[in-house]
């Protein structure tokens, strides 16, 4: 082999700018995507710091719906979705076989991006009149006629992280459809990389909706068009149809990868193969379809006409059918599995049961008479929290302790990794819970202050979100110990190609950690 | 890679981009097709904005006159917030109406309460939804701007008939009527369409 061809990573900070190297930009993606989930974090702490008791303590009012508007955005576009386009990153051309993904240098620009996107997006909070504070949903006219004059800084900010989504999708499409390993029929790909491809696909269905709908809000607010302004001939609940147009094929974007995660896991921690494979595919694929069919369920309560609610409401009820054909997948292949708990087993478990949960209370605000009932209380909080946190977060972690090993070369500490998972499962259910009946009893989302019947339950939510907040301390403590022992090159922990007993895939077949180009020379498919 | 793959790579990605392209332009095509879709169904209660006409049945016993069962329609008018415009309902604000029946003429009363020449749009909205269809506006004050200087006051005209196809079962329509400034909107119009002066109000 002749030395210079296959060359390691440059050294400095050049590697990580000009990189083109998938590991690298998986990295770069996954260390962005924590930093802006404590950010977040930060802000959820703020949130609930004000409402630990009913009155105003803390915060301006403006300054509060900043926070929950900026925590909301921060936690979709800056921490989930980075997040699993860096488990793309890294997995995708271990699992398929291929050296690296197929377009290198634009995969460098869609990470670049990001960093300038969220620069802008967090730097409205210092100027003038605020940064948004009309919900990360920005319905018109709260976020046209008014909204704070930072608006613009966001609209850019959200073209551009856009922008940044598109290209990664273009780039795992291109890469799945094209860089398969010889053998590697669409039939035997494994369940993380149909899940993105999928996801990939809804991604360029509805990302650039959402950048006309912003494009919209743009001419509206500058250019004197009157896309959302009922005064010029426009129509405000035209925008909340291309919003949701937008937004609920989004949560499934942010869902469907973490369902490819637990499915890598699940099988492997039960030591049997997942059951059900082929259904797996065709419920992920029927999901993703009937997403872009659901969007009016958000707002059953604008005045539809009665054929419109009835239509959302059973094509909404339809999608539980192909979830829980996945659940009972989940549940069948660790049935009667010689099951081990070893932490991206447990957060794996704890996701299919929670994630229920919020599937669930989903069911029940598809019901349209009772959303009218749920509708902008904190009940949609409780839902939609049950379904990111136990769902996308847990499935973060769980990928993250599932690959580490593979990563780095270097098991985690378990008992840490155990400690990990039982305080944020409790400190979770703890926070989210209870939002459950203070929105049954009427408790609105979106307020700093609130009726004092709502106290008790406010108040256990608020020492949850600390208790789920502090634990993920335990979390980089672990990355940090696995990432010093691997720059020490401690033989201690250190594990072989197959980091987890069972394990099963073309990932494990690579040394621990891989080398820089994952597969020079295609491997074959049995 | 070999050229097979790095000529495959390319033309996905080309054709993956063609599809972002095309459903960018979807997004906008949303608006057009929202449009249509709403004036289908009657969907937010939007009504027309041209100008309807009625052609008298020969004798009020024809069957397009529903003489004996008569339909209540209620007047609104709202300002939006900040319009700083006394703006009035006639003065019977409810009717009850034979669908089919003559057109019927109304008064609507604005007075510009602020010490600014205004220009103001009066957007309708008719609850139930479906019904709008049926409410046919021969002359309405919404279909056109209207400018009020300082102090001024308008009667604003509305000519209308309830065509005799509603449907049964809507016992009741309210017509509301949301008065909103569209002061600017109409200054950059004027500038936009350079002939009139624009320096006229100063």
């Amino acid at each position: 082999m002749s030395a210079d061809h296959h060359h390691g990573p440059a050294s400095g900070i050049t590697r990580w700018l000009f990189t083109t190297n998938h590991k690298d930009i998986g990295t770069l993606y996954l260390f962005f995507a924590m930093m802006m989930a404590f950010l977040g974090g930060a802000m959820a702490m703020l949130i609930r710091a004000e409402l630990f008791e009913p009155g105003l303590q803390l915060v301006e009012p403006n300054f509060f719906n900043q926070m929950t508007t900026m925590h909301g955005l921060i936690m979709v576009f800056g921490f989930v979705m980075p997040a699993f386009v860096g488990f793309a990153n890294w997995q995708l051309p271990m699992m398929i076989g291929a050296p690296d993904m197929a377009l290198p240098r634009l995969n460098n620009w869609s990470f670049w991006i990001l960093p300038f996107a969220f620069s802008i997006l967090v730097s409205t909070l210092f100027m003038e009149g605020g940064g948004p504070n009309f919900g990360w949903t920005f319905y018109a006219p709260l976020s046209t006629t008014y909204a704070p004059p930072s608006v613009t800084y966001f609209i850019f900010a959200v073209h551009l992280l856009g922008m940044s989504s598109i290209l990664g999708a273009i780039n795992i499409i291109a890469t799945i459809m094209n860089l398969r390993a010889p053998g590697m029929d669409y039939m035997k790909m494994p369940m993380f990389v149909w899940t993105w491809f999928i996801t990939a696909f809804l991604l360029l269905l509805v990302m650039p909706v959402l950048a006309g709908a912003v494009t919209m809000m743009l001419m509206d607010i500058h250019f004197g068009t009157s896309f959302f302004q009922a005064a010029g001939g426009g129509d405000p609940v035209l925008f909340q149809h291309v919003f949701w147009f937008f937004g609920h094929p989004e949560v499934y974007i942010i869902i469907l990868p973490a369902f490819g995660i637990v499915s890598q896991i699940i099988p492997t921690f039960s030591r049997k193969p997942l059951f059900g494979y082929t259904s797996m595919v065709y419920a992920t694929a029927a999901i993703a379809i009937m997403s872009t069919l659901v969007w009016a369920h958000h707002m059953f309560t604008v005045g539809m006409p009665l054929v419109g609610e009835l239509f959302f409401m059973y094509t909404t009820m339809l999608i539980a059918v192909p979830t829980g054909v996945k659940i009972f997948n989940w549940i069948s292949t660790m049935w009667r599995g010689s099951m081990t708990f070893e932490a991206p087993m447990l957060f794996s478990i704890a996701f299919v049961v929670l994630f229920s949960i919020g599937g669930f209370s989903g069911l029940m605000m598809a019901i349209a008479p009772a959303d009218f009932q749920y509708h902008d209380t904190y009940f949609i909080v409780a839902h939609f929290h049950y379904v990111l946190v136990p769902g996308a977060v847990f499935g973060v972690f769980a990928g993250v302790y599932y690959w580490l090993p593979k990563w780095t070369g270097r098991m985690y500490d378990e008992r840490l990794g155990q400690l990990h998972f039982w305080l944020t499962f409790i400190g979770a259910n703890l926070t989210f819970f209870p939002q459950h009946f203070v929105g049954l009893a009427g408790m609105p989302r979106r307020i700093p202050d609130y009726a004092l019947q709502f106290a008790d339950f406010n108040a256990i939510s608020s020492v949850g979100a600390f208790l789920f907040g502090t634990s993920q301390l335990v979390f980089v403590v672990i990355l940090v110990r696995v990432l010093k022992d691997k720059a020490s090159g401690r033989l201690e922990g250190a594990v072989g190609e197959r980091a987890w007993e069972g394990v099963e895939g073309l990932e494990w077949t690579l040394p621990s950690p891989p080398p820089y180009h994952s597969f020079t020379t295609p491997p074959s498919i049995r | 890679m070999t050229d097979k793959t790095e000529g495959g790579v390319r033309r996905t990605a080309w054709r993956l981009a063609a599809g972002t392209v095309l459903m960018f332009g979807f997004g906008f095509a949303l608006v057009p097709l929202y449009e249509v879709f709403c004036e289908l169904t009657g969907l937010n209660g939007k009504t027309n904005n041209d100008p309807a006409a009625y052609s008298a049945p020969a004798s009020t016993r024809a069957p397009t006159v529903r003489e004996h069962e008569t339909v209540r329609v209620q007047f609104l008018a709202i300002n939006s917030t900040e319009m700083p415009w006394q703006f009035q309902a006639p003065e019977t604000s409810e009717l009850h109406i034979a669908p089919g029946a003559a057109p019927i003429d109304l008064t609507y009363y604005a007075h510009n309460m602020s010490d600014r020449d205004m220009v103001a749009q009066a957007v309708p909205s008719v609850s139930p939804g479906r019904a709008a269809q049926y409410l046919r506006k021969i002359e309405c004050f919404c279909f056109q701007r209207q400018a009020l200087a300082a102090g001024a006051s308008t009667q604003l005209p509305l000519r209308f008939y309830i065509s005799p196809e509603l449907p049964d079962d809507i016992g009741t329509i309210t017509l509301s009527y949301t008065l909103f400034d569209v002061s600017e909107l109409a200054a950059s119009d004027a500038t936009a369409s350079a002939e009139p002066p624009s320096a006229q109000g100063s």
